[in-house]
């Protein structure tokens, strides 16, 4: 559906901000997270994960846990189906360990007992033989020739032969003449840099419900991103028929990524199987932290040319990611997203991908994006500085616009890049004054947005209410938007609609929600089938006056005779057509069925005030600010939400958050006392400038929001804190220990 | 005949081209015959691609309609957070 720019529409419902549907259920306790859902009869399971970061498992004796009192059955790696598809097959690798160990944490075991006391106590019951193997944990060392090689045989046919074992992936983006491009330039600046790994930190731990018939039929209530894909990956893994298995996604507790994939379920279903009971599994912040998430880690190398007035002549990136142990394609998305927000005559990047024995990486807000940006960013705020240019003006003067050959290959069409960089350049945080000690960052940033495989069904109520089903669990205010959408499209009070979020029997399928697709998806849907039932009250209308269906239009809420010969009656509302709707046809119902595309891409612009600390290398963010291109915010609220949380995300990428490994490979940091995300008291009040730019793949205009906004804190803060403390910082997160290095060396 | 542009790394199986031109009208069309006249990219194209058509990215739309001067871009399947 195009955007409906025939027409100029003036909203009523869309852009308001009524209060979220979610919001009683959720501060009274109400709401039913993963870790709330009981049956009778039900075990509890329990996880044994592998102390190694790389070992061969020789043998699993669960002989002496079996024989436990209380203890209903225990499962192995032998115990799963190792799907053909190489994609489920490593999935089902990582929710259970075959022949190795591939990092600290690794599942290798679960059992299922009456209590979760007698569950832990068996784990401990269990022995398993490992032969410890050298292991990496760094990107680069795992590139080298001779590195401990995590897995064999895993190369795509894009990977130049020679290069090390554990590479997977390699790709390349680009056009121009790279040589003639830093000829042009008066200035190159080449540096490296490298980020950690950071977790998505969502507080709800991943939790799961599973219950399996002795006919082998399945249900499975778990906290997830995505309900079908969750049934897809799952009757994958145990031979399943999709319909025979029912996924119920709870309320999430956040997933930002995180909970695209599965981890626990395919776990419990299993033994649930296996022992005849239902069987839940919630993990520990622990587990969360070795065993889920988190995102890639980095290395990349950036070289810019500029022109002394500030025109960028050339950009070349090379990116190392490591996804973990498993074959990832993140870098993909990094090296295609480095240079986006510029209009570049030259430009080129490269990507690989090598396994390390880290956890395998899930999905985070923009995946790939925030790191190759980072270290883009850096460079350019290095040029600005070296040749004494204002960084907005720079970024204005290279801004990606409609008709600019993205870095990446498309031309863009409409984006709202100029206008939101133009806004931060007008907004008084840009010209307020800074105290001795203090320093302003810039960054820009972007992101794809997706739109996907949609499902929606939008019942009409005789009492004049409209109920709408959709499939993507609500993480970002999804319901309230939905609802708006359809108020808006029907003509009808916010509050006369409800929006749920339905299991995998009740609606067709929807991909999971992620890259930011579901006001954008299932709004395209919601409207389109909201059309579908206006279409059908006009040809009940139509029966009622016993006038032609083409002699009635929808307007306000209700169905108007239309045209000349239409003749003259009151017009019907909704209500008045929902209550007679038995005697006249039946119920009234809309659908619509789509793969969304069209999504439109994203960017925004972070300004970011900071001190630091001499003494300590305490970075404090004073003053934040986001600038975004929201196409159309449908609520408000939730948009600035998306900006204000994604920011905040971002500075802890910036500032705190890392994977720590000792030297045996182990993660050193597993719970939030030592992996340091912002709180409230850490940060200032985010102001969030929302833009609105119509995207014309939709027929509000609507962009997703929700990815975009962590990509910019990385370098916002990195050049702040450089320009703060005169040296160029290379290495994320901006923790005081490494601050304070930098200062010193100085 | 249609364009298509080719992401950097497919290049080694299409002795080195950037851009090469098809006979075909939708999205599918554009992959058959680019697997058929570079069997080096059919591995890559099975585990699924995108496709910018016109400046709108596309990830499974068969019969997207393509006309002999759109532009084609084959990108890697996009997958977010």
């Amino acid at each position: 559906m195009a955007f409906d720019s025939h027409e100029k529409r003036v909203f009523k419902q869309v852009g308001t901000r009524p209060p979220r549907p979610d919001g009683v259920d959720k501060v009274t306790g109400r709401a039913q997270y993963g870790a709330d859902v009981t049956a009778p009869g039900m075990l509890t399971a329990r996880i044994l994960r592998s102390p190694h970061a790389h070992a061969r498992i020789v043998s699993i004796d669960t002989s002496e846990a079996e024989a436990m009192a209380g203890v209903k059955g225990v499962v192995t790696g032998r115990d799963f189906a190792l799907p053909e598809d190489a994609g489920l097959a490593d999935i089902a690798v990582n929710v259970m360990a075959r022949d190795k160990a591939l990092y600290d944490g690794h599942a290798v075991a679960a059992v299922a007992a009456v209590s979760p006391a007698i569950a832990k106590a068996a784990l401990k019951a269990i022995k398993v033989q490992y032969e410890v193997l050298p292991h990496v944990t760094d990107v680069d060392a795992a590139m080298q020739p001779g590195a401990p090689v995590v897995l064999e045989g895993r190369a795509l046919e894009s990977v130049p032969a020679g290069m090390s074992v554990n590479v997977t992936h390699a790709s390349e983006f680009g056009h121009g003449d790279l040589a003639a491009g830093f000829a042009k330039a008066d200035r190159i600046v080449e540096r490296s840099f490298k980020t950690a790994a950071t977790h998505q930190g969502y507080i709800e731990p991943h939790a799961c419900l599973a219950s399996v018939t002795v006919d082998g039929k399945a249900d499975l209530w778990c906290c997830t991103q995505g309900q079908f894909m969750v049934r897809t990956v799952c009757a994958a893994l145990m031979g399943m028929e999709a319909s025979q298995l029912r996924v119920t996604a709870s309320e999430i507790g956040g997933g930002f990524g995180g909970k695209t994939t599965v981890f626990i379920e395919p776990v419990a279903l299993v033994l649930a199987r296996k022992t005849g009971r239902p069987v839940k599994i919630t993990m520990t912040r622990d587990e969360v932290f070795r065993a889920t998430g988190p995102t890639v880690s980095t290395s990349i190398d950036v070289k810019i040319g500029m022109t002394k007035d500030g025109r960028i002549t050339a950009g070349e990136a090379r990116l190392r990611y490591s996804g973990g142990a498993f074959p990832c394609g993140t870098v993909d998305m990094g090296a295609m997203a480095a240079f986006a927000a510029y209009d570049l005559e030259a430009v080129r990047t490269q990507g690989w991908n090598a396994l390390t024995n880290r956890p395998k990486e899930a999905a985070y807000r923009a995946p790939g994006a925030p790191q190759a940006i980072y270290a883009v960013e850096s460079v350019v705020d290095e040029l600005c500085q070296i040749l004494k240019l204002d960084p907005l003006d720079v970024r204005i003067r290279n801004a990606a616009k409609k008709g600019t050959k993205s870095s990446y290959g498309p031309v863009f069409d409409d984006i709202g890049l100029l206008a939101t960089l133009e806004a931060a350049k007008a907004h008084p945080h840009y010209k307020a004054p800074l105290k001795p000690g203090q320093a302003r960052g810039v960054s820009c940033g972007f992101w794809f947005n997706f739109g996907g495989n949609t499902c929606v069904s939008l019942n009409v109520n005789t009492d004049g209410t409209v109920g709408v089903t959709e499939g993507n669990p609500d993480i970002g205010g999804s319901r309230a938007s939905i609802s708006l959408m359809a108020a808006e499209e029907l003509g009808i009070p916010y509050d006369k609609v409800r929006t749920i979020v339905a299991d995998t029997a009740s609606l067709g399928y929807n991909d999971v929600t992620d890259g930011s697709r579901v006001t954008f998806s299932v709004g395209l849907a919601t409207i389109a089938a909201a059309r579908d039932a206006k279409t059908k009250m006009c040809a009940r209308a139509a029966k009622i006056w016993g006038i032609d269906e083409e002699a009635v239009e929808w307007k306000d809420g209700a169905a108007w005779p239309a045209g000349p010969n239409a003749g003259q009656f009151p017009p019907m509302s909704l209500a008045e057509i929902a209550a007679v709707s038995f005697q006249t046809g039946g119920p009234i119902a809309g659908h619509h069925e789509v793969n969304a595309d069209g999504a439109g891409v994203s960017f925004g612009v972070h300004l970011c005030d900071l001190e630091v600390d001499p003494e300590t290398g305490k970075t404090t963010i004073l003053r934040y600010s986001v600038f975004q291109d929201a196409g159309k915010a449908v609520h408000p609220d939730y948009v600035e939400g998306q900006m204000q949380g994604g920011a905040v995300q971002g500075i802890g990428w910036a500032l705190n958050e890392e994977y720590i490994y000792g030297r045996d490979g182990r993660m050193q940091n597993p719970g939030f006392l030592d992996y340091r995300v912002p709180v409230a008291s850490d940060l200032p009040m985010i102001e969030a400038v929302i833009l609105e730019i119509p995207n014309p793949g939709h027929p509000y205009g609507v962009r997703g929001v929700g990815e975009t906004p962590i990509v910019p804190p990385l370098a916002a803060i990195s050049n702040g804190v450089s320009r703060a403390v005169g040296v160029r910082m290379q290495e994320l997160p901006l923790s005081p220990p490494r601050v304070l290095k930098a200062i010193k060396a100085a | 005949m249609v364009k298509v542009l080719l992401w950097g790394s497919l290049r080694a199986h299409t002795d080195g081209q950037a851009e090469i031109e098809v006979q075909a009208r939708t999205f599918k069309e554009v992959l058959d015959r680019l697997a058929e006249a570079h069997p080096g990219l059919r591995p890559q194209i099975e585990r699924g691609v995108s496709m910018a058509i016109d400046g709108r990215v596309y990830r499974e739309a068969w019969f997207t309609p393509i006309r002999p001067d759109s532009e084609v871009v084959v990108m890697p399947y996009m997958q977010g957070g």
